[in-house]
């Protein structure tokens, strides 16, 4: 009960101790940036274990009752996002230690993560629609700010695109809060939903799912607000690269789409097919743009597109298996990203390039980027014993369960592309014959090496989640979502 | 009136070529969005909602949408003044400020 603040607390404080203090203590941003990640994550997984016991917990902040005072709830999806982002965030503190040295202002760079940190997981944890609206803000505006850090014409010059495009989304959700408020006198999300049960939901509620679609939608980069990502994504240091494309995008777009549209709002047969329509379109979209890329982090942003198009399309089938499918799948591509993205920046820090004519034959000299590469090329590409394999799966049976086979198909097609695109990857930059120019080059510093080695670990360890053993930690995400409107009743159930 | 202003900015956003320009259309979507927020919170002859001892009041506005507002024009203020550094610092490197010339990244 007690812990749920402190997802919030835990990034903020660091964030303010690291700006103050690390400039005059060596090393302190570092230690203490990890120190934070790390608990944060020790602190996520204990949350697995109280929703196990408890089901749902709620915090009042200040005391104050629900539908008045704002609220944290920790529910099973909760849990599983929270868990997703930490586990990630921790790799991507771990291995920004040595990747960050290039840079001068190591100890911003901290700050900034850490608030965006913050950010995220606030958005994750409340249970009030303008305390995420804040959070949203929070996040977008410590990631804009980062896609700059290089302060080079092409990342200000993507940093600006994203910066335009994130706050015409965000005025767009604050719109669609206004008229929900207008309509329901209420901001608590449990209390919306009971609200709207009475009263009825009429034109003005489609109304304001179109803006919440159109502004969290170009948050987590459906087809057609995708337009910032390649830009953005790419331009960032490779850490970063890692954190937007893991995990920003899903708690930004499709947690809240997800929250909002199957708890509050409540979903139908018309929100259900265009979110499908959407993920297919992305999907199919994404891996066609990135088949014609040379530039690695870019090809990999156009691949996060394609991603979150599978996701979309798992939650948008609306049954349980597809939901599972989608959940699952969110979890996995956040842990293959981020390692793709945290090699494709190794191999930055080590050649200076990144563009995939210049490398070859870089197996012998790099051995532990080239395997975890290959692990996670492998596992984006749906290879059997690897996590996406599973994840794919359970996409494409539940599409044709569903009797949309024309959807399925899309979805084997599409990752058939991913394969061929990645194939393209492993062979321009590990295979091959070395180049005389990179005949001296090292393999990278210990720290990068242990969080890739971590994260690929997990990639493939990862199909064993939807195993009996394990299946309860989706499962709870799942029951969250299938339970729909029943998200109020176990809110205000928990208060008394 | 509130989404005629809305379509101003946006229109400001997506049709200018200045980056300055595409700024101010910004900040004018900002203003709409948080003019339309107190304008819900509003009912007619209404005062502020100020509980004092010896008053009965019967008619006031809505003090939560102000209280929103009073965040978000915050928010609004973080979000103009780090576009228009960043607006800055792209003026230094490419020396304008028209978006068609600034277009190193493709594809």
């Amino acid at each position: 009960m007690k812990i749920l603040p402190f997802f919030i607390i835990i990034p903020l404080g660091t964030a303010f101790l690291i700006s103050l203090l690390a400039k005059k203590i060596k090393n302190f941003g570092d230690c203490f940036a990890n120190l934070g990640t790390l608990s944060l994550l020790a602190l996520s997984l204990y949350s697995t274990k109280l929703v196990f016991a408890h089901k749902i917990l709620v915090y009042k902040v200040g005391g104050w009752m629900p539908p008045i005072g704002i609220c944290m709830v920790l529910d099973g999806l909760t849990s599983f996002m929270l868990v997703t982002v930490n586990l990630v965030s921790f790799a991507i503190a771990l291995y920004s230690v040595s990747y960050m040295q290039k840079y001068t202002d190591k100890y911003r760079f901290y700050t900034l993560f850490m608030l965006m940190l913050a950010g995220m997981n606030g958005i994750i944890i409340t249970g009030d629609l303008f305390n995420l609206f804040v959070f949203l803000e929070i996040a977008s505006i410590s990631s804009y700010a980062l896609v700059a850090f290089g302060t080079e014409a092409e990342e200000l010059e993507a940093s600006f695109k994203y910066a335009i495009m994130g706050s015409v989304a965000s005025s767009f959700v604050l719109l669609g809060i206004a008229f929900l408020y207008s309509y329901t006198s209420t901001l608590n999300m449990a209390d919306i939903s009971l609200v709207l049960a009475q009263k009825g939901t009429g034109l003005l509620v489609s109304f304001v799912a179109v803006l919440f679609l159109m502004g969290f939608g170009l948050k987590a980069a459906l087809v057609p607000f995708h337009a910032w990502l390649p830009d953005a994504h790419p331009s960032a240091p490779a850490p970063i690269s890692a954190m937007l494309s893991g995990v920003l995008i899903k708690v930004l777009g499709v947690y809240a789409i997800a929250r909002i549209f199957f708890n509050i709002i409540g979903i139908n047969n018309i929100s259900l097919s265009m979110l499908m329509f959407l993920g297919v379109v992305s999907m199919l979209i994404g891996v066609i743009l990135a088949l014609a890329q040379w530039d690695v982090k870019r090809l990999l942003a156009y691949h996060s597109i394609s991603q979150i198009g599978y996701v979309i399309l798992g939650i948008g089938l609306g049954t349980p298996l597809g939901i599972l499918g989608g959940v699952f799948h969110l979890f996995n591509h956040s842990v293959f990203k981020s390692l793709l993205f945290l090699n494709s920046g190794a191999l930055d820090y080590a050649l200076g390039t990144r563009d995939l004519r210049d490398m070859g034959g870089l197996r012998e000299k790099m051995p532990i980027t080239a395997n975890t590469s290959l692990i996670a090329s492998m596992s984006i590409a749906g290879i059997p014993p690897f996590n996406g394999f599973w994840s794919k799966l359970l996409i494409i049976l539940a599409c044709i369960q569903s009797g949309r086979i024309i959807y399925a198909i899309c979805a084997v097609v599409a990752s058939i592309l991913t394969l061929a695109s990645f194939m393209k990857v492993q062979k321009y930059a590990f295979f091959g014959k070395l180049k005389e120019r990179w005949q001296d080059i090292k393999e990278i510093p210990v720290f990068m090496r242990l969080s890739m080695i971590v994260l690929a670990i997990i990639c493939v360890m990862g199909g064993l989640l939807i195993i009996p053993l394990f299946k309860p930690f989706l499962q709870s995400a799942v029951d969250v979502l299938l339970a729909g409107k029943g998200y109020k009743d176990a809110v205000f159930g928990a208060i008394r | 009136m509130c989404l005629v202003l809305f379509c101003i900015g946006l229109y400001c956003v997506l049709r200018k070529r200045n980056i300055i320009k595409i700024i101010i259309g910004l900040g004018i979507i900002e203003y709409a969005v948080n003019l339309f927020f107190v304008l819900i919170g509003y009912r007619t002859h209404g005062r502020a909602p100020i509980l004092a001892k010896d008053q009965q009041i019967l008619n006031m506005v809505d003090p939560v949408p102000q209280a929103l507002v009073l965040t978000s024009i915050v928010i609004g203020l973080a979000v103009t003044a780090l576009i228009v550094a960043i607006a800055i610092r792209i003026y230094e490197k490419y020396g304008t400020f028209d978006i068609t010339k600034i277009n190193r990244l493709k594809g």
